[in-house]
């Protein structure tokens, strides 16, 4: 499944500088993503390793800092929105150039937005806009350029952090190659399938260090190809790469124990773990299943039946929070603290399930129709923390009398099951955030929406709390002012706390690692983690004359 | 028999008397968590310590051992069979069957069978109980194995097949039946424990790696495939060594098949 495009606000991204004076230049980075990029297009990405190379070689209008969660300016000099939502403006920054030395100029701005935006393009950056209507995109000087949107976008200058600008002399059936001129601190020089990306700095980079001269400060980084993250994390034990962004907290406990390394935990993250029952009516499962799962107190009763606090004390051993909603403390503006705090109450759950007609009945819970209660949770095959809580779920199920089958599945099969066929009972999945603003959960929370997980793209609501979520998230949408969007959500996660669609589990901590010759880390739990900002790290002079050698 | 081979089939069968008495007892319940007790060290209490969950490794084991060993003799024993029949038909029977036989088996061995399995699994019910999904995955193995014994008996049938023996009993006028039975099979019998006893382990490994790809066994049943993967995690294993114990026992069984089937003649 694609991944899920959950909005979620920022993070504790404490500040680890840990750099003395004066940066070091040269040097090679090295760190491990999981495959392949899939294409060096920057307009077709959509998987995680292109996403790492286009951040560290694409140069956008505006970028998120992921250290203060704040916008800034990048290749726009500034912005503006305009008519209440319906336009943004852009200045263009004089002097950028691309990597081969041509300049970037307003017309590539242009260029690059009408190519995504192209009615029929279907061009993955292009989905964070579909909200805006028909949009139009003009130059309006050498260094300006607008955007029209048909309908009002709240907090629509947040989407450009994703759109990368390409050259407008560059043909477009020429993008996917190496050689293609970019604007970001490095450009992809060496590429070998199922080894690395060899990325070497842009010599025409706009942003400059103290003194004039043109960052980043090192001079290339290897991205390495390893699926396995056990070797990865061998292969960091033994200095082979310098960071690890994404630690298991098993393996997260043992970088602790000491080493040339800084482990880092950045407290609870903005990916959630949920589980959620089918409640789509044509499913091919047993009606009184479908009874069972379309009712609001049977989910309620299951969810109080869960023990979230040893989920996340023994599957992640400390290093995840119980959730209560679908967004995390981590995001301070958009988390919702009135929602209650999850309790595990399996007395509570009995009473919920009795109050949905449900008695216990020996060792099982029965339904009113006498059908013994058990279902069967399907899982991605593999990701052993999410099979450990599958376990867990399980034995505490059991000691309400209900009976559940773990389904571990390769990806493929589970998507098949929750997309198309509908050939299940319940899933548990975590969905990963890469945008901060609940915009970017459209696509969850609309009742037609093809991530709306429990019972996707309706052709109406098919509850009146849906309906609600539906007008909410509209108005949410459209609204100009912070506070009324902030309270339209704040109203979605409450019906969603109440209804419970989604039993959300646990936010799991960011957890990171770099070697502790990488200066001026600033780790952040928005991705890319630890390179967010590669054009300022640096190498201790030891490491920098070793990479030199 | 000799000493080496021998001390195997002893070694074989206490630890299938070990596994079948002690995954019995109270005591050893596989699926209990201990949920302040994770990823313990060896004590008194948990003699392998706890795995990630809290639950008893040795019981673990023990259950895994039990499923393992039961499950992978009866998908050999269905792999046999099937060679048996197929080979047999071939061998015997010569000419169109010999050559239809042969193309058969050409095929099964050509197929992917890991992905056909992959596949199978994703096709069982969700709701089937952990110990079905199991018995089905061997019987998915033993309908898979059979091709390359086939080739063998195949041979074996062919030589038998000009044998005195054999020509005395046809033109005595014994039925085909009777023929295989009371002369064939006699004379095959070294041949097909030797494969049978060759395609168990081979059995274990099998489900061993659909495990490794965690698509073995559903929680929380164990199985060796499920207790191996485990081992994935390699830093996690230095640290905490006696996660190599099922490992061990793995290894240990699988060389006391071969040590068994190293001249499956004189058995």
């Amino acid at each position: 499944m694609k991944h899920f495009c959950i909005g979620l606000l920022w993070l504790a991204s404490g500040a680890l500088y840990a750099g003395p004076a004066a940066p070091r230049w040269g040097g090679e980075l090295r760190f491990c993503v999981r495959a392949d990029p899939k294409t060096f297009d920057p307009l077709l990405v959509d998987d995680q390793p292109g996403e790492t190379i286009r951040y560290l070689t694409g140069g956008v209008l505006i970028r998120l800092n992921r250290a203060t969660q704040e916008l800034q300016p990048e290749l726009a000099e500034s912005w503006q929105v305009g008519e209440r939502g319906r336009s943004i403006e852009f200045r263009i920054r004089q002097g950028a150039q691309f990597s081969d030395g041509s300049a970037f100029t307003a017309a590539d701005a242009a260029y690059t937005l009408k190519t995504i935006l192209a009615p029929g393009a279907n061009l993955p950056a292009a989905d964070a806009f579909s909200a805006g209507g028909a949009i139009t995109v003009e130059q309006l000087t050498p260094d300006r350029v607008r955007l029209r949107f048909a309908k009002a976008m709240a907090g629509v200058e947040r989407l450009f952090d994703q759109v990368v600008m390409v050259s407008s002399g560059w043909p477009a059936s020429r993008r996917a190659e190496t050689a293609m001129p970019v604007l970001g601190p490095y450009r992809v020089a060496e590429y070998r399938t199922g080894s690395y990306v060899l990325l070497r700095r842009n010599p025409h980079y706009w942003r400059t260090a103290e003194g004039g001269r043109r960052l980043p400060y090192i001079d290339a980084v290897r991205v390495v190809i390893q699926q396995n993250r056990s070797l990865e994390l061998l292969r960091f034990m033994k200095g082979d790469i310098d960071l690890v962004d994404t630690l298991d907290p098993g393996d997260y406990e043992k970088l602790t124990r000491g080493g040339a390394w800084h482990a880092y935990d950045l407290g609870p993250g903005l990916a959630t773990e949920q589980m959620w029952f089918n409640q789509r009516s044509a499913a091919p499962i047993p009606d009184y299943k479908k009874a069972w799962f379309q009712s609001r107190d049977f989910r309620a009763g299951i969810s109080s039946a869960v023990n979230r606090a040893d989920l996340a004390r023994v599957v992640y051993r400390g290093r995840a929070v119980a959730a209560a909603g679908p967004v995390s403390p981590a995001n301070r503006f958009w988390f919702d603290g009135r929602l209650p705090a999850p309790q595990y109450a399996p007395e509570q759950a009995l009473s919920l399930l009795a109050r949905a007609g449900f008695r216990r009945a020996g060792a099982a819970l029965r339904d009113s129709g006498g059908h013994a209660v058990e279902f069967s949770i399907i899982t991605n095959a593999g990701n052993r923390l999410r099979e450990g809580a599958a376990a867990m779920i399980q034995e505490d199920l059991a000691k309400i009398g209900v009976r559940v089958t773990v389904v571990t599945l390769d990806f493929p099969s589970l998507v098949e099951r929750i997309t198309h066929s509908f050939d299940y009972d319940a899933c548990l999945l975590g969905f990963s955030s890469v945008d901060l603003d609940p915009n970017g959960q459209m696509n969850v929370w609309l009742s037609t929406a093809n991530a709306h997980a429990w019972n996707p793209e309706q052709k109406a609501p098919a509850t009146a709390w849906e309906a609600e979520v539906d007008r909410l998230m509209a108005q949410e949408a459209t609204e100009p002012s912070a506070a009324r969007r902030k309270a339209a959500f704040d109203q979605v996660q409450e019906i969603a706390a109440r209804e419970a669609p989604m039993l959300f589990l646990v936010y799991r901590h960011t957890l990171c690692a770099a070697s502790d010759a990488l200066r001026n880390l600033s780790a952040s739990v928005l991705g890319p983690q630890l390179v967010w900002n590669v054009e300022q790290l640096y190498f201790a002079p030891e490491r920098a004359l070793e990479a030199r050698r | 028999m000799t000493r080496a081979r021998r001390a195997a089939a002893i070694a074989l069968g206490a630890v299938y008397l070990v596994s079948l008495g002690a995954s019995s007892l109270p005591h050893f319940d596989y699926a209990r968590q201990f949920r302040d007790c994770v990823t313990a060290a060896p004590s008194l209490g948990h003699p392998l310590g706890t795995d990630e969950l809290g639950r008893d490794s040795l019981a673990r084991l023990l259950h895994a051992s039990r499923v393992s060993l039961l499950l992978a003799p009866a998908a050999a024993l269905l792999a046999t069979a099937i060679a048996v029949a197929v080979g047999g038909v071939a061998g015997y029977r010569g000419g169109a069957w010999d050559a239809l036989a042969m193309k058969t088996t050409d095929v099964v061995l050509s197929l992917p069978w890991l992905f056909l399995l992959l596949i199978a699994r994703a096709w069982l019910p969700l709701t089937a109980p952990p110990w079905q999904t199991l018995v089905i995955t061997f019987a998915l193995l033993g309908c898979s194995g059979w091709a390359a014994p086939a080739r063998v008996i195949r041979g074996a049938i062919r030589e038998l097949r000009a044998s005195d023996a054999l020509l005395s009993a046809k033109a005595c006028g014994y039925s085909p039946w009777r023929v295989a039975v009371v002369h064939v099979l006699p004379g095959l019998r070294a041949i097909l424990l030797a494969q049978f006893l060759i395609l168990i382990p081979a059995f274990i490994l099998a489900e061993g790696n659909l495990g490794v790809l965690g698509l073995g066994v559903g929680e929380p049943l164990p199985s060796w495939g499920s207790l191996l993967r485990d081992l994935v995690n390699v830093p996690e294993v230095m640290e905490r060594p006696w996660m190599l114990a099922p490992l061990a026992v793995f290894a240990a069984v699988t060389g006391c098949f071969y040590l068994l089937t190293s001249s499956g003649e004189s058995i």
